[in-house]
């Protein structure tokens, strides 16, 4: 089978779950008659309708609210944020109505919000963020976020057939510069497990998303460099986290560093470290560290946003230090 | 009852009765009108009882009354039928008697009892049942107009004959989750009717802080919809005018916005005393416009029933509520670890806190059988 991006792999997923079930259906900007910002629903349309693919106004309150009755009526809507960065504006929705809905009225939320994310991209304050650590703290809520394209269709297979509700992080930089060959047959990928990147046995990467890449980077220099022989874990699930393959790859090398693109402060690799030091402090042989972004809002300027992003090098300057201590 | 077409705004005056000829309530039956009359009645003697239950201590949290604005609950809610879907706010508990919420339902809420609609997860009205029709509000206001657009998107495109009624307070057209959940549905041509409550105030707040517009009935020409307004304190207006948007919406017509004048008695809920509202204010509606002893005297002075007629009725109240209190009463509290069941449909499995003996991992959220309101099974068939 031919290799296909990230973004082909997204627009797969979405194709055949609509072709599976017919409560299936998607909503949002521009995703209609245009394809999407990013072409993501590219001919779904044509295939399937303007009553299953809906054209929406801008309110993201408005299609996140709307996916959520339709999904108490049995539907399994499919909602694009044209960026993720404007999931903010559903925030209440998201959080108030939908985490809640099961556990206070009993009321099925089978639904996806999907949208481009994450920067590398110069994309500014705006077209770059990653929202993903505001949404791990309301119970409820699921929260995916792949790295690979075989991942990327998968999971959102996954998360579509889900009875909850998913939040379905694309990582746009990755949209077209990664592919991959699709395993055959109808492809899923469970929520809630991590995914070894690259096996080691020195010290551990925990990370997720476009990171991943710059880790499976730094540790190709730091074999050749150092002698180093380090593991990449790829969450692919942020909520759940999956706890176990976390612990067992700290039991493994003793030495953890937790890396993403997020800004630091209230980003989930504090979670993680508080996590491994609960569960694992016995098994440390150096103190858990992170590398993420600066605390600061995402610039647009290549200098500014190279320089507030991790990098392969910052990867490489901790890795060194924690396999020093 | 007025009607405004689009682009023309409406002239101010008050809401016009109904003519005789045009209205839907000259289709019901002796028996439907005073079936009007038991749901109002129920209302007003069921919130009695939980002001004295609230008093002796045995409701949990705050009390949220209804007082004076019976008629535009019971009237708007009995123009739908039993597979049409409504969302109620927190001063439509009788929209949800009519939809088939019981007052028992009602006071194991209140008093948060372990067998009540949610189990002890939400308060007062908050809770719905999908096979009855209602849908369970939340606090944020606005909410529920986008979700009832989902409703009701699901109903237009599964080209089912249904219909779906939200309620929303004149302060909370000021949100932005009204404004996108109207357009859209609007947009969309979904089969939903949009009631606002002009009740005066929100909070203790008055609409006049609450908007520019001379009247809620005008930002339906924004959105493209018709906009109606009658007296919400008319029993048999409210019916009317909402019988007319309901048949439009399943025949095809898509959103109408009808804003109901009606007053708030009591305060936001029972601590408010109400200390912003000008002297005399309250005292004049409860003498001039109260919906209920409107409606009374219309049923003896115009339709022909006797005062013997109404009493059987208030009887048939105060027994069905003594009957409901003394069951509720009886009920258990919740069992404190169900507090971990539920969250969600694939729960994720998640060390329990270890410093909390008690608690224990969840393995399956599935509800045993009796829980929640309706099945979700039941619910993907709906």
């Amino acid at each position: 089978m031919p290799e296909i991006t990230y973004l082909e792999a997204i627009r797969e997923a979405l194709f055949e779950e609509m072709e599976r079930d017919p409560n299936v259906f998607c909503i949002g900007e521009d995703i209609g008659a245009y394809g999407g910002a990013f072409k993501a629903t590219e001919g779904l349309l044509a295939k399937f309708g303007e009553r299953r693919v809906i054209d929406s106004p801008i309110s993201e309150t408005g299609i996140v609210g709307a996916a959520a009755g339709a999904a108490h009526m049995g539907m399994r809507p499919v909602v694009e944020m044209q960026f993720i960065d404007f999931i903010g504006n559903a925030y209440d929705m998201l959080t108030n109505y939908v985490a809640t809905a099961r556990y206070r009225a009993f009321l099925p939320c089978s639904m996806v919000v999907r949208g481009p994310s994450g920067g590398y991209v110069r994309g500014g304050p705006f077209h770059s963020q990653n929202p993903e650590a505001g949404f791990i703290h309301s119970p409820g809520l699921k929260v995916v976020y792949p790295a690979t394209a075989s991942d990327a269709k998968g999971l959102l297979k996954s998360a579509i057939r889900d009875d909850d509700c998913v939040l379905f992080f694309e990582h746009k930089y990755l949209y077209r510069r990664i592919k991959d060959t699709m395993p055959a047959g109808d492809h899923v990928v469970p929520i809630g497990k991590a995914r070894t990147a690259r096996q080691g046995q020195d010290l551990s990467i925990i990370t997720y998303a476009a990171t991943v890449w710059k880790a499976l980077e730094a540790a190709a220099q730091l074999e050749e460099e150092d002698g180093l022989s380090v593991e990449v874990i790829d969450l692919r699930s942020l909520s759940p986290l999956d706890d176990d393959a976390v612990f067992a790859s700290v039991r493994k090398t003793n030495r953890v560093l937790v890396l993403h693109e997020d800004t630091r402060t209230g980003g989930i690799a504090g979670e993680i470290t508080a996590r491994i030091n609960e569960s694992c402090f016995e098994w440390l042989d150096a103190p858990v560290l992170r590398v993420t972004a600066h605390d600061v809002p995402l610039p647009y300027a290549p200098q500014l946003e190279d320089f507030v992003l991790p990098q392969t090098a910052d990867i490489v300057v901790a890795a060194r230090r924690l396999a020093a201590y | 009852m007025k009607r405004v077409s689009q682009g023309r705004a409406a002239p101010r005056t008050a809401p016009a009765t109904v003519r005789e000829s045009r209205a839907a309530w000259a289709n019901l039956g002796r028996e439907q009108l005073l079936d009007l009359y038991y749901w109002m009645r129920l209302t007003r003697t069921l919130e009695d009882r939980l002001v004295a239950l609230y008093r002796q201590t045995k409701v949990v949290g705050g009390l949220f009354r209804s007082l004076g604005q019976e008629a535009d609950s019971v009237g708007s809610c009995y123009a739908l039928e039993p597979r049409d879907v409504m969302s109620p706010l927190i001063r439509n508990m009788g929209s949800m008697l009519v939809k088939g919420a019981t007052p028992v339902e009602i006071l194991k809420q209140y008093m948060a009892k372990g067998d009540s609609p949610t189990r002890g997860r939400e308060l007062n009205i908050h809770f719905g049942d999908l096979e009855r029709g209602f849908i369970g509000q939340i606090s944020p206001l606005g909410d529920m107009v986008p979700v009832m657009a989902g409703v009701t998107l699901t109903f237009r495109m599964k080209r089912e004959p249904r219909v779906g009624l939200v309620y929303i307070g004149d302060g909370a057209t000021s949100t932005g989750a009204f404004h996108e959940g109207i357009n859209l549905a609007a947009v969309q041509r979904c089969p939903l009717v949009v009631i606002v409550e002009n009740n005066r105030y929100a909070y203790s707040t008055p609409t006049a802080k609450q908007t520019a517009a001379r009247q809620f009935l005008d930002k339906a020409v924004g959105y493209g919809v018709p906009g109606e307004q009658a007296d919400g304190n008319d029993v048999l207006a409210v019916y009317s005018i909402t019988k007319r948007a309901v048949d439009r919406a399943r025949a095809g017509g898509g959103v109408t916005l009808i804003e109901l004048m009606t007053y708030r008695r009591k305060g936001h809920a029972e601590h408010d005393n109400q200390s912003y509202v000008p002297t005399g204010e309250i005292e004049r509606w409860e003498r001039e416009n109260d919906p209920i002893d409107r409606y009374m005297r219309r049923l003896v002075d115009e339709l022909g029933f006797s005062a013997s007629d109404l009493e059987k009725t208030d009887e048939r109240v105060r027994l069905e509520v003594d009957r409901a209190t003394d069951e509720a009463e009886k009920s258990p509290p919740p069992q404190a670890r169900d507090a971990l069941e539920g969250v969600y449909a694939n729960p994720p499995r998640e060390q329990p806190l270890w410093f909390r003996p008690d608690s224990r991992i969840v393995e399956s959220h599935e509800r045993a059988e009796g829980w929640g309101t309706y099945s979700a099974d039941k619910s993907a068939d709906a």
